[in-house]
């Protein structure tokens, strides 16, 4: 049975009518918005390849049904920054060259926007606390942990390029 | 400098025109076959062509992977896309180069000597002419072939090559669309394929009743023990997949794949053996003793971050295949077999996908959209796996035993060394001409079986990879048994039989060091005379500060591991510390690393530091393990790989040789990080683990029978 709702995606308002009620939000963006910066890793939210901010929150977009986002805000990464506008920790993963095949990325930084919002001391346990179920094959963590590092210094501080 | 023989890719496509196309103004177009896996190579090719051209890298544009156009270079592997792919690049751009001032040279009714090709500008006597690389290539015969011989850039001159360079690619991937998984066309469908639940199973009956009415379900088709489905939408497809599933009635057989002991197992089976030998062992010495140890690796998986994705349309014009394929030449081939048309008649161009590290499943998903793409005539369908699939069904790394056996003299001399490698296929790639691998024609009706290995059994077969120690040893002897008929699919993963092999050579070199009661440090070094070795050891010693918790059994301990990948590519010495409690944490790697001439430094440093954190994933976490039927190994709960909190810090040397030729980096690291990982694991309890991965009931295990 067909459900329709309503969702904020980076700030913009859509009505999305999607065939089975459990649809996760995930192929919504991909197939219906046309989000593709959000992807699918495993389908059971143990990779974070699929995390998008709802309501501020890291979530795995692939486990999260129509249902349960009715009418909330949600920010995918495109809507954290673009090419010729870039969030800080976007320039600083470039910065850094913080990815191999970057497939991960997008769902790293999503998870990293939620811990670098919520203010408090820039700290590396943090991020690796932050991202303990998100996963990287190609082995750039130590770079990753590196960029989120620095864009959480210069959010911090203010010094944002 | 330039070698002195022409690279493979340049002798299979000797013509420029192959390489370079100036026909739109302001831009160079480079052609290479070479693809983007993650590890940087389409900035390292573009790098490598605006040197060679005096261009910025802003006019050049490199096309990657497409069989309409690109240079056939066969796969993208074995480290050999800097050292092949891209001298042949240089060649042919640096031919170019030369073509165009040749040229210019005439149209100006001036000497060469006082022609220049600068930025895209031709100059005359250092000022600019009315010239320029666009009109001069109008009045160029671009099949002239490449002579190799037009001189280098100097690395010293030059803006891009030997600099660290930031990835073309980077950008997209951290704002939005970037992989094949993102590509779409025009009314483009969504499908997903059924595969068995195990080994050698059959599809007995098919009910798609209720499939048939879901929304959006456009075509089902079934062959043998084949089912695909095609949806409008991607949920559609994967709520088809789900009830088609359940209607499926499936008669399963055994098929032996046990995955206890490996040791054991490996030995027992029917195998092609080939042997080397080398040296006299020396007969003066007496009092020898003899040492023997054996060494196992299970089969690992590729555990892409993204299931694989192939996006597929048949029309008048033939089959187009977009994917993330290593080859799109031998796929093009392989596709045209399965499929029974004409290879003329097949298009494949690759787009990137999540990081491959050998042969996954890229080409099965590709054969899969190609099939069901025939049953939509001209709709493109794009198929993703699901992860179960990715994890069970991909080709695996193939189990390997080695046992090695050493003689010594009391004061440490080895005097013999020989080795048994008992290992599955590295090399089942498809291949262009000859026998399908493809997943989905073994379950076709009629099917196209797997082949038999078909990866020559002798010294250039993977499981030999790096089974020759580097040591200057007065004798030596290899054998190895390549085992055709393992019950399951196995190819090229990163390294192939590399990082096994080293795994045991070096750890046999500790071991070996450790009876003659010598630094485990000074006793390769007394075996190496090649300077490079040498110094990528003693650039590691120091880097570490070697030695580090040299005592015994205290849970604290350092260890050395050291290869040049393949005895041809990069010399890497790696040296970890480990603490272990109530498991093995690797706290801290250092690396020094020659890799000849550098394009890119800080890529090279890249691919170094995750080859060593996949070989510490490989070598601590790692194993696919089956039932008898099945791979049971799915989900990341049953294939774990080394999370964020586990990754040792890090620190990589490079030693820098600008006159030396490239030498290839992706996979030089593995086999010393795991050797070093396991040299130091066995000094800080005192209890050697030879079975990997290194687990914390394998060093029970080991502790008790020690």
């Amino acid at each position: 049975m067909s459900t329709t709702h309503t969702i904020v995606v980076n700030r913009q308002s859509h009505q999305v009518t999607v065939d089975h009620y459990e649809t996760p939000l995930l192929y919504v963006l991909r197939d219906d918005l046309r989000l593709k910066g959000t992807r699918f890793g495993c389908g059971n939210g143990s990779c974070g390849s699929c995390t998008v901010l709802v309501d501020g929150h890291a979530q795995r977009s692939c486990e999260l049904p129509m249902w349960s986002v009715e009418g909330k805000s949600i920010t995918t990464v495109e809507g954290l920054g673009t090419l010729d506008r870039l969030h800080p920790l976007q320039r600083a993963f470039i910065d850094f060259q913080a990815g191999q095949c970057g497939y991960c990325l997008s769902g790293i930084i999503m998870t990293a926007a939620e811990l670098i919002g919520s203010g408090g001391e820039p700290s590396r346990e943090k991020i690796v606390a932050a991202l303990d179920a998100n996963l990287c094959r190609c082995g750039a963590h130590t770079r990753i942990v590196k960029a989120i590092e620095a864009a959480w210094k210069a959010s911090a501080t203010g010094v944002v390029r | 400098m330039n070698p002195a023989k022409l690279p493979w890719s340049v002798e299979e496509n000797p013509r420029l025109s192959q390489w370079v196309d100036f026909s739109e103004p302001g831009i160079a177009r480079v052609f290479s076959a070479k693809v983007e896996l993650g590890q940087g190579i389409v900035t390292a090719i573009a790098q490598i062509a605006a040197a060679e051209l005096r261009l910025p890298m802003s006019k050049v544009v490199v096309v990657s992977g497409d069989t309409r156009s690109c240079p056939n270079e066969s796969y993208t592997a074995g480290s050999m896309s800097i050292e092949v792919g891209g001298t042949s690049m240089r060649m042919a751009c640096a031919e170019a180069r030369r073509a165009i001032v040749e040229r210019a040279a005439i149209m100006l009714n001036a000497d060469q000597s006082s022609i220049a090709a600068e930025g895209g500008l031709i100059l005359l006597d250092g000022a600019p002419s009315k010239l320029d690389y666009w009109n001069v290539a109008r009045e160029i015969d671009w099949q002239l072939p490449i002579s190799g011989r037009a001189p280098f850039a100097a690395l010293a001159n030059s803006t891009s090559l030997g600099k660290s360079i930031a990835r073309l690619d980077l950008p997209a991937k951290v704002t939005g669309a970037s992989f094949i998984h993102d590509f779409e066309l025009p009314g483009m469908l969504h499908g997903r394929v059924l595969r068995p639940p195990s080994y050698g199973a059959r599809l007995e009956s098919l009910d798609t009743s209720a499939v048939k009415n879901l929304p959006g379900v456009v075509k089902i088709w079934r062959s043998g023990d084949f089912v695909g489905v095609c949806c409008d939408h991607e949920y559609q497809a994967v709520k088809a997949l789900e009830g088609i599933g359940a209607g499926a009635r499936w008669s399963e057989s055994e098929v032996s794949a046990d995955s206890r002991g490996w040791r054991e197992l490996l030995p027992t089976l029917r195998s092609i053996d080939s042997e080397t030998e080398a040296g006299e062992r020396p007969t003066t010495l007496k009092n020898l003793r003899q040492l023997s140890a054996t060494y196992s690796r299970p089969p690992i998986a590729h555990a892409s971050m993204a299931p694989s994705c192939a996006v597929a349309v048949y029309d008048q014009q033939g089959l187009t295949v977009w994917t993330h394929s290593q080859g799109v030449f031998p796929l093009r081939g392989a596709l045209a077999n399965a499929l029974g048309i004409d290879e003329s008649h097949v298009a494949v161009i690759h787009k990137q996908g999540a990081g491959v590290y050998g042969h996954n499943a890229a080409d099965d998903v590709a054969l899969d959209a190609a099939l069901l793409a025939r049953q939509v005539p001209s709709r493109p369908v794009r198929i993703q796996w699901t992860r179960e699939d990715e994890l069970a069904w991909s080709p695996l790394g193939s189990p390997m035993v080695i046992k090695i056996e050493g003689t010594i003299s009391p004061t440490g001399d080895i005097v013999d060394w020989s080795s048994q490698i008992w290992s599955g296929p590295h090399g089942q790639r498809p291949r262009p001409h000859g026998p399908v691998n493809l997943l989905a024609a073994a379950h076709l009706d009629p099917p196209i079986p797997f082949p038999e290995a078909y990866e020559v059994m002798s010294r250039f077969a993977g499981g030999a990879r790096n089974s020759e120690p580097a040591y200057d040893l007065p004798h030596r002897k290899i054998v190895l048994h390549s085992l055709p008929g393992l019950p399951f699919r196995t190819s090229a993963l990163r390294t192939l039989g590399g990082y096994a092999n080293v795994f045991a050579t070096e750890s046999f070199m500790d071991e070996l060091a450790d009876a003659a009661g010598v630094d485990p440090v000074e006793f390769r070094l007394r075996y190496l005379s090649d300077p490079r070795a040498r110094r990528v050891i003693e650039t590691a010693v120091k880097l570490a500060g070697w030695p580090l918790n040299g005592e015994r059994g205290k849970g604290r301990a350092a260890g050395i591991g050291f290869a040049r990948y393949k005895n041809s590519a990069a010399y890497v010495a790696v040296i970890v510390n480990v603490e272990v409690d109530r498991d093995v944490r690797v706290s801290k790697v250092f690396a020094a690393v020659d890799a000849g001439l550098v394009i890119n430094p800080d890529g090279v440093v890249n691919q170094i530091e995750g080859g060593i954190v996949q070989s510490v994933s490989w070598t601590l976490k790692e194993q696919v393990l089956f039932d008898g039927r099945r791979v049971t190994t799915r989900t990341w709960d049953q294939y774990p790989i080394l999370r964020f909190d586990e990754v040792p810090e890090l620190a990589v040397e490079l030693i820098e040789r600008p006159d030396s030729r490239p030498l290839g980096v992706g996979e030089a690291a593995q086999g010393p990080a795991a050797a070093a990982v396991a040299n130091a694991v066995a000094r800080a309890l005192d209890v050697r683990v030879r079975d990997l991965p290194i687990t914390r009931e394998r060093i029970v295990a080991a502790g008790t029978a020690q």
